[in-house]
């Protein structure tokens, strides 16, 4: 039952992807024939669209420049030309290190906030504040403190993927059953003893949430702040191509950013099942 | 504008030296020679920074003048006849020339053998940032045409998304030197909307070669007049863009903060931001306005040259502190950048430098687009082709009086307020002096001053009467 199940909405998802890709095709297609009358000279220094052509690429166009940043992924033509998977390594390497700083401090801090309904009080207005700010406002402040680009990209997904975090932590950590405390006090054991063995598994389902959503940000923020600061990663790789008016390899970057973002949510999603228990 | 450019293969080049060295024109400029050295020399032992930097690789002779002397005596060893040589140059033209001799000569290692002695450099790997724009074409087409190997440097040139991003990355250290517009050292110098740190323009990069670009559906709003309310985008607030566009409209009536509105948008953001319709025009550098025409979103409604022929564009710059500190690279990086804007001026080599910064690495543009800025053969996007040779020029002599007039523009819109030396200002910044040494050593022709007068749009600027022409205007914010 399980499987037929999985199995129809597995045939489901190509349907909609061929209805999708049919309907782009068609969109394409309908696009305008050649403009006549243009001097041929004149049509020598104009672009395809210009001379009529379709500005969006047909699905077939996308497919085959995929295909090319797969087959070779990894070339390295200069600082302002690298292959996909370098600029994706670029920028996972950045959303990773700014993820696991963030993880570093949003944790330990979320379970004071978390254990001490006095601290929640007094911080909560601070973050009340900066969790709403977009990770582009941080940005020019970051440039201007910081001094080094790389830091700073780094400092915004830091800055950006530590509220949903604390937030989950605190969350996790302030609601865990009662009665369990209560045993734990009962049996008197030690504070961190508590801490350690009863309120991190108890509140670790949620925790782990919240450590999906900020991953989940962090690499929202990556892309955008790479296509500010420019110079290497995927949002640069984005940047370039919008310099050049290039949608066929705008496509097949948001195909990408897309396709690693499901697997870093898949990869903590595999983590989250390890500590989740049924009541 | 005469290229500053001598060039051996000229036919038309004198045949005798006039001077007792042998290495200028007539004794005169043999004697001026002289008479600089001196007072480099002088400098150079009162310690002065710049002096230093541009005495430090004299002795150790220049490439450029080398790999010239070494092809000029090869061209006299293969024609020792006068007559003939030059009946031969002009008969075949000078790039056949050098072609048909490079053929049957190894001239590029006969070059790099005679130059091989360079001066130590404090530091031979760089970073300089670009935006990805033509202007920066002698930075950019240095890299892919090895002008900064040539002179031992290993430079890395970074693409920048935009000024702002730039000037951040400049004042942080980050960048050894920058792609900048004009008026950009000006201002962090006097720390307008910037930290105020030192900074220095040894040379302009380009003249000319921006331009208005209107969306097609203005096809008939010719007449600034007719542009009330429209919306304009401008690549940085101190650009010459900025005050090209203001005093454009300016003259034509109109005020640039009332009548129509004007925002920063990064060049690269243009054409997308044109499409959309969420700008009706912009001045802009290329390749953005023939990008434009290329897919049939705009067309070009004014070249900026005949706004002001000859206005300076962008530039080459970097921190005072870069230039006193590694003197030696300073210069290098400095030659290199002349010797590819020299490279860049001659029109004969355009096509092959478009060639040369339209791949992903440097500008990431079609090679069409970027040829037809480059030649100046180009489709305007009403069905023309219009032919304007020198739409756009490469040179880099850094005069004081454009600087002072960039300070005027600033002063007149209010970008800065009270009194300014003006003189001083555009002294400290923009290096004519040092230009002029180096240019000279190199057997480029740099003007004996460092001051003239222009005129924009009919209206004369002479830059000894500075706050008497901010004055002059209609419409301005000085007060």
């Amino acid at each position: 039952m399980e499987e037929s199940k999985s199995r129809h909405a597995l045939a489901l998802s190509a349907l909609l992807l061929a209805l999708f890709l049919g309907g782009w095709q068609l969109a394409i297609s309908g696009g305008g024939g050649p403009v006549p009358d243009m001097d041929p000279e004149y049509a020598a220094l104009m672009g395809d669209i210009a001379k009529g052509g379709s500005a969006l690429p047909s699905p077939l166009d996308v497919a085959k420049e995929m295909w090319r940043h797969i087959s070779d992924p990894f070339y390295d033509k200069g600082p302002n030309d690298k292959g996909i998977g370098i600029q994706l390594a670029y920028s996972l390497t950045r959303v990773l290190i700014g993820f696991l700083i963030a993880t570093l401090v949003a944790i330990p801090l979320g379970f004071l906030i978390g254990m001490s309904p006095l601290f929640y009080r007094a911080l909560d207005p601070f973050i009340q504040i900066l969790k709403p700010i977009s990770p582009l406002a941080w940005m020019p402040l970051a440039l201007y403190t910081i001094k080094d680009s790389d830091i700073s990209s780094v400092f915004v997904i830091f800055i950006c993927s530590i509220w949903p975090m604390l937030m989950n932590t605190a969350f996790g950590v302030a609601s865990v059953r009662r009665d369990w405390l209560n045993v734990a006090k009962t049996l008197e054991v030690g504070r961190l003893r508590t801490a350690f063995r009863v309120i991190l598994p108890a509140a670790a389902p949620t925790i782990m949430t919240g450590m999906r959503i900020a991953l989940a940000i962090a690499w929202l923020v990556i892309v955008a702040a790479e296509m500010l600061v420019g110079g290497t990663g995927v949002g640069y790789f984005v940047w370039n191509e919008w310099n050049n008016l290039s949608i066929t390899n705008i496509i097949c970057a948001i195909l990408f950013i897309g396709l690693v973002g499901m697997a870093l949510d898949q990869a903590l999603h595999g983590l989250s099942k390890l500590v989740t228990y049924t009541e | 504008m005469p290229s500053p450019f001598t060039d051996p293969f000229d036919p038309q080049r004198a045949l005798t030296s006039g001077c007792t060295c042998g290495q200028h024109e007539s004794q005169r400029q043999h004697d001026d020679a002289l008479e600089s050295d001196a007072v480099l020399r002088k400098a150079e032992s009162a310690g002065t920074g710049f002096g230093d930097s541009l005495r430090a690789e004299d002795s150790a002779g220049d490439e450029d003048l080398i790999g010239r002397t070494v092809e000029s005596a090869v061209m006299r060893a293969i024609f020792p006849d006068d007559i003939k040589r030059r009946a031969f140059l002009g008969a075949v033209g000078a790039t056949t020339a050098a072609a048909a001799i490079a053929a049957v000569f190894p001239l590029g290692a006969a070059k790099a053998l005679a130059a091989e002695k360079t001066g130590p450099l404090e530091k031979t790997k760089l970073k300089i940032g670009f935006v990805p724009i033509t202007c920066a074409t002698p930075i950019i087409m240095a890299h892919p045409m090895g002008f900064y190997r040539k002179y031992g440097l290993d430079v890395d040139i970074i693409k920048t998304a935009g000024w702002a991003v730039s000037r951040d990355k400049s004042l942080s250290g980050e960048y050894d030197a920058a792609h900048m517009l004009t008026p950009m050292p000006l201002a962090i110098t006097l720390g307008v909307g910037s930290p105020t740190v030192p900074w220095t323009m040894p040379a302009v990069e380009n003249i000319n070669g921006q331009a208005i670009t209107l969306h097609k559906k203005h096809k008939d709003k010719r007449d600034p007049r007719q542009w009330k309310g429209m919306k304009f985008a401008v690549p940085f607030d101190y650009s010459m863009h900025n005050f090209l566009l203001r005093y454009y409209v300016a003259e034509h009536g109109l005020d640039p903060d009332r009548d129509i509105q004007i925002r920063v948008l990064p060049p690269p953001e243009m054409v997308a931001n044109l499409r959309a319709e969420n700008v009706d025009g912009y001045l802009a550098p290329d390749p953005f306005n023939q990008r434009a025409v290329y897919d049939g979103i705009g067309f070009i409604h004014l070249l900026t040259k005949d706004i002001w022929d000859g206005h300076p564009c962008c530039a080459f710059a970097a921190s005072k502190q870069f230039v006193t500190e590694n003197p030696n690279t300073f210069l290098a990086l400095f030659k290199a950048i002349i010797d590819a804007t020299a490279y860049s001026s001659n029109k004969e080599n355009r096509k092959e430098v478009a060639k040369a910064i339209s791949p992903r690495n440097y500008l990431n543009q079609p090679e069409t687009v970027v040829r037809q800025v480059l030649t100046g053969t180009f489709a305007d996007g009403l069905g023309n082709i219009r032919r304007v040779p020198d739409r756009i020029d490469f040179s880099p002599f850094p005069w004081h009086s454009m600087a002072v007039w960039i300070l005027t523009q600033m002063k007149r819109w209010g970008y800065i307020k009270g009194d300014i030396d003006y003189r001083k200002v555009a002294e400290e910044v923009f290096l004519a002096t040092g230009a002029k040494k180096v240019m000279a050593e190199m057997g480029l022709d740099a003007p004996n001053e460092t001051y003239q007068s222009y005129t924009i749009m009919g209206k004369t600027f002479d830059p000894a009467k500075a706050e008497a022409y901010v004055k002059s205007f209609a419409i301005t914010r000085a007060s």
